[in-house]
């Protein structure tokens, strides 16, 4: 079942009395349970990707189509609501509300589904359990480590039960070991059935996933499977391998 | 439906909170919108209590009496015209009340103003009014001890007095008043009766309070005579329909009085309270317009600090907005949650500001018969939501419209 398909997008920014092309011609298709990194250098056009995939922004032209939804015409709100029930978002720098408590930042895009207040309570709670963070649903973001708030990040994302979970360097602000726990994270996510799309500039976190999408220039320049998969577990026993792979 | 309330929930989650950890920086706002409140709150209740003190004094003189004087009480004629005029005299008075035929009742009235004294008491500048028995008629007075002057007496200009609640209060502070002498200038007059307080002070002099009342002749024989000084009829109309038939009877028959030919003009006023209505609601209409607007003013002064901080608010949490988008709040979500923190900001400026302008108008009330009525309460607590809607408005728009993109990225 195709999640995300793209035909001929592109997004061309107005700076000044320049037009930036950020994204040329990008045509893609993911399907349901695919795990997929999309990798390239800074102005490459991948953060533009990431924004478009996620729906915070439409293309200038082509079809987005989400779900078989066409996503590249939506207006503001419906957009949001695709944001919320579709996808669920783990940023590099967490973008945890900094004054709410693990199980209320949790529950935020629940309250903005409507869901009641018990019902939010108990999926949020279960959402922190999933991720590790049972005994930590009181904290604060500034009670908790890196590692950890970027747990409440993913539990954050898995509690709607959206269709695909969009992570945009979640190991950018980790230390490596921090890092590869949060990625054993995803793998399991990922093992339950989950889509996932990982936006990184590091090859080896690239290589947890299954697949990978090079941008270069604002076009597609390589999407090809990954020849040989990190599959974390056995890599966070032997990290200091890492390096020399 | 049930979003919706999800959203004002979380809407008033937030607000708390962001005013909880800028405690400083919401009380200074805040108190803009407290002295604003406070300031139209205390505006009202005195225009208010101006207008009921008034309405009283006014009641009291009846809103169904005509008076029948040489001078007009509202006239765009020359006053040397009415200067010229004859003054009205006790027989004519007689005449009068002998051909009228609707009122209710009519009594000749001429007041004076001296010493009224007891004993070592005494109190200057009294207005001491000489009528008839008929004038309780023309009146609502009730009374508190004894009685008004009776006929015979008033015929027989008996030394007998009336005193208003407060010189009776003055001159007789532990006792009754009744059967007791005392001295208006040097003439003795023994008190009959003490009216109930009639609760007016806006007429000053004239209530009737303050006053005292004695047979019209005794005036004419110790103070002044009608033919110095004009008496004044009061015509008291059956009821406030016969009113305008009254005081066209009366004309009639005060012009057949005079003998005045077709033609000719008056050469007296009927006057009524009327008027002094009329003029009143304009002169206090003005007066709380001005008020209002200087008032308005200072809660527009408040609205202003309001859509300032709300501006700083929405600045400083970019960031927060960006993430709230990101997961699925819509514009009207984050419009609303902006909304709620204005409006719960100048609601507690509000609440405060009604609190101190109940404390101050526990104050007032030393001049004025002043409290903070419940509708007073009801639009103070309308007008300060009103405000922080309105100065919230733009700042939560510009929130709104923010791009998730750019408010994500934002440090």
């Amino acid at each position: 079942m195709t999640i995300i398909n793209i035909e001929h997008i592109a997004k061309i920014y107005q700076v000044g009395s320049e037009q930036v092309h950020a994204l040329r011609d990008v045509t893609l298709k993911i399907d349901k349970n695919e795990y997929v990194a999309i990798m390239g250098p800074s102005g490459s056009g991948k953060s533009t990707l990431m924004n478009m995939l996620g729906c915070l922004d439409t293309p200038t032209h082509g079809l987005y189509q989400f779900n078989g939804k066409n996503v590249s015409q939506m207006n503001d709100n419906d957009l949001a609501t695709i944001r919320n029930k579709e996808i669920g978002f783990v940023f590099q720098t967490f973008n945890l509300l900094p004054r709410s408590d693990a199980l209320h930042n949790v529950e935020l895009p629940l309250i903005y589904a409507g869901v009641s207040s018990s019902e939010r309570k108990d999926r949020a709670y279960e959402a922190l359990k999933s991720v590790g963070l049972a005994d930590r649903v009181h904290h604060k973001p500034n009670e908790l480590s890196g590692g950890q708030k970027q747990r409440v990040a993913i539990a954050r994302a898995l509690v709607t039960k959206p269709s695909l979970i969009l992570a945009d360097e979640p190991t950018g602000n980790l230390d490596s070991k921090t890092g590869e726990e949060i990625m054993e994270l995803f793998n399991n996510i990922y093992e339950q059935g989950n889509t996932i799309i990982l936006v990184t500039h590091e090859e080896y976190i690239a290589e947890h996933a299954v697949r990978i999408i090079r941008i270069k220039d604002g076009l597609i320049e390589k999407d090809e499977a990954v020849k040989r998969r990190y599959i974390p577990n056995s890599v966070s026993k032997n990290i200091n391998t890492v390096g020399t792979v | 439906m049930k979003n919706y309330l999800f959203e004002l929930k979380e809407g008033l989650i937030i607000a708390f909170r962001a005013i909880r950890s800028n405690k400083i920086r919401a009380a200074l706002t805040t108190l803009g919108i407290v002295i604003g409140v406070t300031s139209v709150v205390l505006m009202a209740t005195a225009i208010r209590g101006i207008d009921t003190s008034f309405k009283e004094g006014i009641s009291s003189l009846g809103a169904d009496v005509l008076y029948i004087d040489k001078w007009a009480w509202f006239s765009n004629e020359d006053w040397w015209k009415i200067r010229k005029r004859k003054n009205i005299r006790i027989e004519e008075y007689e005449e009068f009340k002998n051909l009228i035929k609707l009122p209710k009742a009519v009594a000749p009235t001429l007041w004076i103003i001296n010493k009224v004294k007891r004993d070592d008491k005494n109190i200057e500048n009294v207005f001491v009014t000489g009528t008839t028995s008929d004038y309780l008629s023309t009146t609502n007075f009730s009374f508190s001890a004894g009685r008004f002057f009776t006929d015979v007496e008033s015929r027989g200009s008996r030394y007998t007095a009336v005193l208003g609640s407060e010189i009776a209060e003055s001159l007789f502070p532990r006792e009754s008043a009744i059967d007791r002498e005392i001295k208006v200038g040097d003439v003795t007059y023994r008190v009959i009766g003490v009216l109930e307080k009639q609760g007016s002070f806006i007429l000053g002099n004239f209530n009737p309070d303050k006053q005292v009342y004695v047979p019209i002749g005794t005036i004419f024989k110790h103070f002044i005579s009608d033919r110095i000084r004009s008496i004044t009829i009061n015509v008291r109309a059956q009821n406030p329909d016969m009113v305008e038939a009254t005081k066209e009877e009366a004309t009639a028959v005060m012009r057949k009085v005079r003998g005045l030919e077709f033609g000719e003009e008056n050469d007296f006023s009927v006057n009524q309270q009327e008027g002094l209505t009329t003029n009143y609601d304009q002169t206090v209409g003005v007066i709380s317009i001005a008020g209002y607007f200087i008032t308005g003013l200072s809660l527009f002064v408040g609205a202003i600090g309001i859509m300032n901080i709300m501006f700083v608010s929405v600045k400083e949490r970019t960031k927060e907005i960006g993430i709230r988008k990101a997961i699925g709040a819509k514009r009207r979500t984050i419009l609303a949650q902006f909304l709620i923190e204005s409006s719960l900001i100048c609601l507690l400026g509000g609440l405060i500001g009604l609190l101190l302008a109940v404390l101050l108008s526990q104050l007032m009330a030393q001049f004025l018969p002043t409290t903070i009525q419940v509708d007073i309460v009801m639009i103070a607590i309308g007008i300060s939501l009103l405000t922080g809607i309105i100065a919230g408005f733009a700042p939560a728009y510009t929130a709104s419209k923010l791009d998730p993109v750019e408010a994500l990225r934002y440090e």
